[in-house]
């Protein structure tokens, strides 16, 4: 079990297989595990806001919705847009509206942060619900995937789902290396610095608040390419995009993984995803439909995990291991 | 717009501003005595809605259903401190929003098993259903005016308990130093259940009485806790006194953005913009003074 315990070793392993699932798994599996990824990117992105800054956003479906949102308007009618256009566009649109938003909601702290981060995201989410911009209230459907040309070249194919996995699948290995090397750098300990204590880091001559924004600014980026990802993986687009209950979803993710760890978003991602396809798919039992009611044993779950979990699945795993190492030792 | 075109829209603003002030109040006793973040409280104003539609229908008379209701969603809300919400006084604000939010889930569940997922319209009690005239073809249906007062005699009351009842004493005690109060033998977890109860079911009576202007339906309690957040921003967490300015304030906003005209540039921004009138109050006051109105410098 040693080796385990080495983090790059663990990582190459479950990047392995990855990498392996779609020569093994059936077309609907494939996209399961292609929508996991794509959560899993928007819970690390998230997480660098609740574990590492110590922001509890409650409203970060907003940058994931935007991102779809420049995708879908980007693609012409009966054209397909460019994916080398187009991802950097939407991400870039992510960031932009961060910004606007992290202006704003950077200055409050603690509850007010929760309760204005969610007011934002619902402003918009009302912007796209009420007017006709993008289908409005329905929503917009991409009818043709971006393509990945290069001048005459076209490296793969996303109306291909294996492809559209792999595409997903590097995104979210470079999204995690993007986030790990930023955490272990100067910015990633000033961040830390901040959520312990930002007074002393204010008296240490830091400029707190603009590493606060620029914190956040990075994690809407990071969500806008999970939410260009979820658009072209679901090919619509709509308001709940940017809704409240995503936003509590990811949230639900971080927290049952683990917060402040890059594996436990990863995990609890995935944790998060099967239940709710395990919940959904239960028998009838008795003439009741149990799997209907799905959302009701995900909200029991959730509130016997917020009661009973308080360092996330990771944090179970790590005591584990640290009663068998003190019964070795 | 006219005189009276005006003065409807205003008292429609003070009736919105002042229903929004009931659900809101509950919300910001929470977050500033008990330091809880309920985001399940918009559900206790839908669950409030639906029990006025059915015990209606069942009792006969919206009278009956609103004493019976408030006293059932008074039981639930004790319960469900004790069951539950007791073990979050300490926790960190994010396990509350979790928990509740758990909650809604649960709520939204039952509510679609008991009551279905249909739009319901509820009956306005025959004294009430009344219109007074203002002008040949203008009039004002009384039932609002009747919101407008049961709101303003519940905020009346509700100042008087905690500013000049032995009860209302114990809880601003509690807010500042929990402990101390318990130490001179008085049970504060007691007192805890009851503001919680207390809060919940000044949500529900919201939703009751609003059930017959704004009709019955499954999303109706998402819609107001999100209002509910920027009244409390507005106004300062903890303070009733700035959720009473903030409601009347985001009414008068909300109600005129969706009846005033406004295009800039060819481009209409009213009413087609009107609900994000409400948010961008919010954005103004946050730049202005990140605390709300009342709320205490951090």
């Amino acid at each position: 079990m040693g080796f385990l315990k080495n983090r790059t070793a663990l990582c190459l392993i479950v990047l392995a297989a990855l990498v392996l699932v779609p020569f093994f798994a059936e077309k609907f599996y494939v996209q399961f595990f292609a929508k996991i990824l794509i959560m899993a990117i928007f819970a690390m992105s998230l997480d660098l806001l609740l574990g590492y800054a110590g922001l509890v956003s409650f409203g970060h479906a907003a940058f994931y919705g935007s991102a779809g949102y420049v995708l879908a308007m980007m693609t012409p009618q009966y054209q397909a847009a460019n994916l080398w256009v187009t991802l950097p566009a939407a991400v870039a649109a992510s960031a932009v509206v961060a910004l606007v938003i992290g202006i704003f909601v950077v200055r409050t702290r603690g509850i007010y942060f929760i309760m204005v981060t969610l007011a934002f995201a619902q402003m918009l989410f009302f912007l796209f619900h009420d007017t006709k911009i993008a289908g409005g209230n329905d929503g917009i459907f991409i009818d043709l995937r971006p393509v990945a040309q290069i001048g005459g070249w076209q490296p793969f194919d996303l109306d291909n789902f294996v492809h559209v996995y792999f595409l997903v699948l590097a995104l979210f290995a470079a999204v995690y290396l993007l986030l790990r090397t930023m955490l272990a750098s100067p910015f990633g300990r000033v961040i830390a610095g901040i959520r312990v204590n930002e007074q002393r880091m204010q008296s240490l001559g830091y400029p707190t608040f603009r590493y606060k924004l620029i914190c956040f600014v990075i994690a809407g980026a990071v969500a806008g390419i999970a939410g260009y990802l979820g658009a072209v993986q679901f090919g619509v687009v709509n308001p709940q995009m940017m809704g409240w209950h995503l936003s509590a979803s990811v949230m639900m993710m971080v927290i049952l993984g683990g917060m402040g760890t890059l594996a436990g978003p990863i995990l609890g991602a995935a944790v998060w995803m099967l239940l709710e396809l395990a919940f959904q798919s239960l028998p009838t039992v008795a003439g009741l439909d149990l799997g209907k009611h799905w959302q009701l044993w995900m909200g029991v779950f959730i509130v016997i995990a917020a009661l009973s979990l308080p360092k996330g699945l990771i944090g179970v795993g790590a005591a584990l291991l640290k009663r068998k190492g003190g019964a070795r030792g | 717009m006219d005189f009276y075109t005006f003065l409807i829209q205003l008292l429609n603003s003070v009736q919105y501003g002042l229903l929004l002030f009931l659900v809101a109040s509950g919300l910001t006793l929470l977050l500033g005595i008990m330091g809880i973040i309920n985001v399940a409280h918009g559900s206790f104003y839908m669950i409030g809605a639906y029990l006025a539609w059915s015990l209606a229908e069942q009792l006969g008379s919206l009278w009956i259903a609103i004493p019976a209701g408030v006293l059932l969603t008074v039981a639930i809300a004790m319960v469900l401190e004790w069951l539950v919400i007791r073990k979050l006084y300490r926790r960190d604000h994010l396990y509350q929003v979790l928990l509740t939010y758990g909650l809604i889930l649960v709520f939204e569940d039952m509510r679609s098993v008991i009551w279905g997922d249909d739009v319901h319209g509820v009956n306005i009690p025959g004294i009430l259903a009344g219109s007074l005239p203002l002008t040949d073809n203008l009039s004002y249906p009384v039932y609002r005016l009747f919101i407008s007062g049961v709101c303003l005699a519940v905020a009346l009351a509700m100042y008087w308990i905690i500013q000049r009842t032995r009860l209302g004493m114990v809880v601003r005690a509690g807010y500042s130093n929990r402990e101390m109060v318990q130490s001179l033998g008085i049970n504060i977890e007691f007192i805890y259940r009851v503001v919680f109860a207390f809060g919940v079911a000044l949500a529900a009576l919201a939703g009751m009485i609003a059930a017959p202007v704004s009709s019955v339906f499954p999303g109706m309690g998402s819609q107001v806790l999100i209002i509910c957040f920027v009244v409390v921003v507005i106004g300062g967490m903890g303070s009733v006194k700035g959720a009473l300015l903030a409601s009347l304030l985001i009414g008068f906003a909300d109600t005129f953005g969706k009846v005033l005209h406004l295009e800039i540039g060819g481009i209409r921004l009213l009413p087609e913009l009107s609900s994000m009138t409400v948010y961008l109050l919010m954005a103004i006051v946050l730049l202005w003074r990140p605390e709300g109105f009342f709320g205490k410098r951090v």
